[in-house]
C-alpha cells in the first residue's frame, strides 16, 4: 500500500478555506497527546488551554491585546510572502521600530502636545521600514538570501535594545535597573470603550481592511501576485522585481515598527530589555494560517494568541512548562504548511505498486 | 480494433499488421488512462527489425504517453508488451534498457559543466574506467558518423552535437529499438541530414527506430511504416512513401487542415515601424548568447520571420525588442522614436504587442485565472483594465469572453486558471489577448510550438492578417515549414548574429540551412 499525491489541475477553493482548520484540528490532537505524554488529562489541558481563555473578561481582552500586534505585523509580512520575499526578521523590525518611536519619549521627555504621540508612531513605522530595508537593499543589490540576513538582524537589533536600556536609556531614577523612564501621558497610547482595549486594536483593523482592498482589488495587489507565483511572467507585465522587493520590505518593516512602537506606548509604557514575546516570528504563523488574506490573518491572529494566554493558563492551573505555548505554535506552522499541499495535491491510496504521473528519467 | 475499421476507409491504408517472424515488439491493447482522461485506448502497434516507424499525431494524441510505456516510465492500466513474442512487464527505464530498447528525448538531460564521457558515464550502469570508455564513445561515434570529441564540455557544444551525445549514449547500450522524441526539432537541415544517414546504418543492422516527428517531409523520406494515433487511438497504418504531407496531416488530424492563405506579398509595404539598429548585448549568464550588431527594419504590411536552431540568441533578442532587458536608447525603434531604453509597458502603449515563447510562466501566470492574465499584458493600454489604480473585474471579464470567442479558445468552465488549459488552447489565448488589441507592431517568439494543427492553422491565418491589415509582424521561429508559409521576408539567427532579411521566394531551405549552421554569423560580421 502507498499514498500518492495526484497534482490538481486547478487549485481547490475547498481546501484553502479547509487546510487552515484541518490543521488546528490536528494540532489539537498533538497537543492532547503532548497532554497525556506529560501525565494530565488530555480533555482537561485542551480546556485549559484553548476554552477557558475565552470564558473571563479579562483573559478575553488579554487575547486581544496580544492578538493586535501579531495581526499588524502579519499583515505586512503577507505582502513580503505573496510577492516571494522570505522576509523572516519582522522581530527585530518590531525592535527598531520601538526604539524609534520611543526617541521622543526617553530623549525629550518635555516634548509633550498633541504631536507626541502621532509623531512617535511616524518615527516607529519609519524606524522599522529603514531596518527592513537593509536586507531588501542587500538582496537587490547582491543578490544576498533575505531569509538569513533578516533573521541575522533580529540578534543585532535585540542587543542595541539591550544596551540601550543598561547604557545610555537606562532611567536615572530608576535604581540602576536596565529599564527606560517611563513615558509621561502625552506618548501614551490611550485605552478605548472603558479600558476594554488599547487604540492600537481599532488602528490594527483599520490597516488590515486597507491592506485587504489593496491586495484583492488593486493593480498594487496584483502585481505583487504576479510576482509572488511567477516573476518572469511579472518581468513581461512589466512590473520590477527590484522595486517590489523594496516596497514589499519596507511597508512589512513599517507595520511592524509601527507595531512595536503601539506596544511600548501602550501595553508597557516603557522599554525594557525584552520588549517581545517573539511577536515577530509567531506572526509568520499567523500570516500563513490565516492565507496571506488580512482578514484571515485577523481570525489567525486570534488563534495565536490565544495560545500564549492558554500557555500561562496551563501553567499557572496544570504546572505543565508555559514552553508549551511555543511547541504548540510550531505544530500549527507544520500542520499548515503540509496541509497546504492539499490545495494543489490530491490524496490516492494505491493498494499496490503502480505508477502513474510523470516519473523522472536519467 | 480500430486499425482494422479504419483500414476500409482507403485503400491506400495498409491494413494492421500481425506480428511476424521478424517482429521485435508487439503491443496489444495497451491503454492508459490519466484520471478521467483515455491518453490511450487499446493502442495496438507492432515494430519489426530494422524498420524505422513513424509514430504520428496532435499534440496529445497520446504519442509520449505511448513510448513512455515503451520504455519503462509509465506502467499500463491495460494490454500487453511482447519483446521478440514473449510477455514482458518494463516496469522503470533500467528494465527497458536491459531488453535492448533506448531512447533519445527531445529535451536533452545532460549536465553543462561537465564533459561529454562524465555525461555518458552518468548514465551508464557499468561505465568502467574514463580512459576505456572515452575510447568506446570515440569509436562508436566515429563508426555511426557522429564525431564526438568526449573531452568537450557540454555548456560549450551546439545543440545538434548534444543530441548525438544523447544518441550515443543509447547506441552504447547496444540497443535494439531506439525511440526518437521529435529529435529533428533543434537540427539545422544538413544535421538532420546527417541524423538520417545514422539511422538508415542503424536500421540496415536490424535495429529498429520509433520515430515520433511533426515534420511529415522528413517522415514520408526515412520512415518505412507509420502508426497515426488520434485521442489516443490508432485510426490508421500506411506506408508513409506512399502518402504525402498533406494526406499524413489529415490521418492525423482527422478532416483536411485548413491551409493557410498568405496570399500574394502585400504590395503596400509601408513605413518601418520597428527598427532595430546594431543592437548588442551581452551575455547575462555564462549559458546565454551575447547579441552582436543586429539590424532589421520590419515595414507596416509584412510579415519578417527569423529563422534559427533553439538557443542561438531568439530568446535574448525577443527580450531586447520587448523592453523586458533595456538597452541604449537608439538600438530600438517604434515608428522612429528610440525606445530601447524604455520598458516594456511603454513600448505596448506606443502599440507594440509581444507573444514570448513560454506560454507558462512568461507570457501567462498559471494559477490565475485567463480574465486575470489579460490584465497582464494589458493594463497599460488604455483598456480600462486598471483604473485609478484599481484593476476592473467585469471589464476583464467581458474581454475574457470576447477572446475566447474569437479565437476558439476551448476551456471545460468559464474563466479557468492558465495552467489548466491544453497548450493549443492557451497559445490561442496568448496570441489572441495581443491580436485583440490590433497592435501596430507584433512579435511573436515560436508562435505554433508544440500546437495542434488546427490551431496553428488558425495562429498562422491571424498573425497574416494581422501583417495584411497594415501591421508588422516579427515572428521568430524555429519551424521552416511555418516560416516559409507565412513570411514575406526571412532572417537567420545564428550564435548571436542575424543575417540580412531577404525575400522569402528567393530563399530555399539550403540557404536557410546554411545561414543556420553559421554563414549568418559570417555575413552578420561583414555587415
Amino acid at each position: 500500500m502507498r499514498v500518492e499525491l495526484i497534482k490538481r489541475k486547478e487549485q481547490s477553493r475547498k481546501m484553502a478555506l479547509l487546510s487552515p482548520l484541518i490543521a488546528i484540528g490536528l494540532t489539537a490532537l498533538s497537543a492532547a497527546i503532548i497532554f497525556a505524554i506529560s501525565g494530565h488529562n488530555p480533555l482537561l489541558g485542551l480546556y485549559k488551554f484553548f476554552i477557558e481563555p475565552l470564558t473571563q473578561q479579562w483573559s478575553l481582552e488579554a487575547t486581544i491585546d496580544k492578538a493586535t500586534p501579531l495581526v499588524l505585523i502579519a499583515c505586512g509580512l503577507s505582502v513580503c510572502y505573496l510577492s516571494n520575499n522570505w522576509n523572516i526578521g519582522a522581530e527585530g523590525q518590531f525592535i527598531v521600530g520601538a526604539l524609534f518611536g520611543s526617541v521622543l519619549p526617553i530623549m525629550f521627555p518635555d516634548f509633550e502636545t498633541s504631536a507626541t504621540l502621532p509623531l512617535m508612531l511616524v518615527f516607529g513605522a519609519v524606524g522599522g521600514a529603514l531596518w527592513a530595508l537593509i536586507p531588501a537593499v542587500l538582496k537587490t543589490r547582491f543578490n544576498t538570501n533575505e531569509i538569513l540576513t533578516s533573521l541575522m538582524l533580529v540578534y543585532v537589533a535585540s542587543l542595541i535594545l539591550d544596551y540601550l536600556v543598561r547604557g545610555p536609556w537606562r532611567d536615572p531614577g530608576g535604581y540602576n535597573f536596565p529599564e527606560s523612564r517611563l513615558f509621561s501621558d502625552a506618548a501614551t497610547l490611550p485605552d478605548i470603550f472603558g479600558g476594554a482595549m488599547s487604540l492600537s486594536t481599532p488602528i490594527t483593523f483599520l490597516v488590515a481592511i486597507i491592506l485587504a482592498i489593496m491586495l484583492g482589488k488593486t493593480m498594487k495587489g496584483f502585481e505583487i501576485r504576479v510576482m509572488g507565483e511567477s516573476p518572469r511572467a511579472g518581468s513581461f507585465a512589466g512590473f520590477s522585481a527590484r522595486r517590489l522587493t523594496l516596497f514589499a520590505f519596507a511597508l512589512a518593516g513599517a507595520l511592524a515598527g509601527l507595531a512595536g512602537t503601539m506596544e511600548v506606548s501602550g501595553a508597557l509604557n516603557q522599554l525594557l530589555p525584552t520588549i517581545s514575546p517573539g511577536y515577530g516570528f509567531t506572526a509568520i504563523i499567523v500570516a500563513f494560517l490565516g492565507r496571506l488574506n488580512p482578514i484571515g490573518i485577523i481570525v489567525a491572529g486570534f488563534v495565536l494568541a490565544l495560545s500564549y494566554i492558554g500557555g500561562e493558563a496551563v501553567q499557572s492551573s496544570l504546572g505543565v512548562s508555559n514552553k508549551i505555548a511555543s511547541v504548540i505554535q510550531g505544530l500549527l506552522l507544520f500542520y499548515v504548511l503540509a496541509c497546504d499541499t492539499l490545495i494543489l495535491y490530491k490524496i490516492r491510496i494505491v493498494s499496490r505498486r503502480a505508477s502513474s504521473g510523470e516519473v523522472s528519467h536519467v | 480494433m480500430a486499425a482494422t475499421i479504419h483500414s476500409e476507409e482507403s485503400d491506400t491504408a495498409a491494413p494492421a499488421r500481425k506480428a511476424g517472424r521478424h517482429t521485435l515488439l508487439d503491443a496489444q491493447g495497451l491503454t492508459k488512462r490519466f484520471g478521467d482522461i483515455l491518453a490511450n485506448d487499446q493502442v495496438d502497434l507492432v515494430i519489426n527489425k530494422g524498420e524505422i516507424h513513424a509514430l504520428l499525431g496532435e499534440n496529445g494524441a497520446g504519442k509520449s504517453t505511448l513510448v513512455k510505456m515503451f520504455y519503462g516510465s509509465l506502467e499500463p492500466d491495460g494490454g500487453k508488451v511482447l519483446w521478440e513474442g514473449s510477455r514482458v512487464s518494463i516496469d522503470n527505464p533500467a528494465a527497458a534498457r536491459d531488453l535492448g530498447i533506448g531512447m533519445v528525448f527531445q529535451h536533452f538531460s545532460l549536465f553543462e559543466a561537465l564533459t561529454v564521457v562524465e555525461n555518458i558515464a552518468l548514465a551508464l550502469p557499468n561505465p568502467g574506467k574514463m580512459s576505456d570508455l572515452s575510447r568506446r564513445i570515440e569509436s562508436v561515434s566515429r563508426d555511426y558518423g557522429l564525431p564526438l570529441d568526449p573531452s568537450d564540455i557540454v555548456a560549450d557544444l551546439p545543440v545538434g552535437i548534444r543530441q548525438r551525445i544523447e544518441i550515443v549514449r543509447c547506441l552504447l547500450q547496444e540497443p535494439q529499438l531506439i525511440i526518437m522524441d521529435e529529435p529533428t526539432s533543434v537540427l539545422t537541415p544538413q544535421e538532420a541530414d546527417q541524423l538520417f544517414l545514422t539511422l538508415q546504418r542503424l536500421a540496415s543492422e536490424g535495429c529498429a527506430v520509433l520515430y515520433i516527428s511533426h515534420r511529415l517531409e522528413e517522415v514520408k523520406r526515412i520512415c518505412h511504416h507509420a502508426t497515426i494515433l488520434r485521442h489516443g487511438q490508432v485510426v490508421r497504418e500506411c506506408d508513409p512513401t506512399k502518402e504525402t504531407p498533406a494526406s499524413l496531416a489529415s490521418m492525423m488530424v482527422g478532416a483536411d487542415v485548413a491551409s493557410v492563405s498568405a496570399g500574394a506579398t502585400n504590395p503596400n509595404i509601408g513605413e518601418v515601424r520597428l527598427g532595430l539598429k546594431n543592437l548588442s548585448a551581452k551575455a547575462a549568464t555564462p549559458f546565454a548568447t551575447s547579441l552582436n550588431n543586429i539590424s532589421l527594419d520590419l515595414r507596416a504590411g509584412e510579415v519578417v520571420a527569423i529563422a534559427g536552431v533553439a538557443g542561438n540568441g531568439q530568446g535574448e533578442l525577443f527580450d531586447a525588442v520587448s523592453g523586458e532587458t533595456t538597452l541604449s536608447a537608439q538600438m530600438v525603434q517604434l515608428d522612429g522614436i528610440p525606445c530601447g531604453n524604455r520598458g516594456v509597458t511603454w513600448r505596448r502603449r506606443q502599440n507594440a504587442a509581444f507573444v514570448p515563447e513560454e506560454r507558462l510562466g512568461h507570457g501567462a501566470v498559471p494559477g490565475m485565472k485567463l480574465s486575470q492574465n489579460l490584465v497582464l499584458t494589458r493594463h497599460g493600454t488604455g483598456d480600462g483594465l486598471a483604473r485609478g489604480g484599481f484593476v476592473s473585474v467585469a471589464r476583464a471579464g467581458d474581454m475574457e469572453k470576447r477572446i475566447k470567442q474569437n479565437f476558439d479558445v476551448r476551456m471545460s468552465h468559464d474563466d479557468p486558471e492558465a495552467r489548466s488549459l491544453s497548450g493549443g488552447n492557451l497559445q490561442k489565448f496568448v496570441v489572441g489577448r495581443e491580436l485583440d488589441r490590433k497592435p501596430g507592431v507584433l512579435v511573436v517568439n515560436q508562435p505554433t510550438w508544440g500546437v495542434d494543427a488546427g490551431a496553428a492553422a488558425l495562429i498562422r491565418q491571424a498573425l497574416i492578417d494581422l501583417a495584411r491589415s497594415g501591421s508588422a509582424v516579427l515572428v521568430i521561429s524555429q519551424d521552416l515549414d511555418e516560416i516559409f508559409e507565412i513570411a514575406d521576408r526571412i532572417a537567420v539567427i545564428s550564435r548571436g548574429h542575424l543575417s540580412a532579411a531577404e525575400p522569402a521566394r528567393d530563399m530555399t531551405r539550403e540557404r536557410v540551412g546554411l545561414l543556420m549552421a553559421g554563414g549568418a554569423e559570417v555575413q552578420g560580421e561583414v555587415a
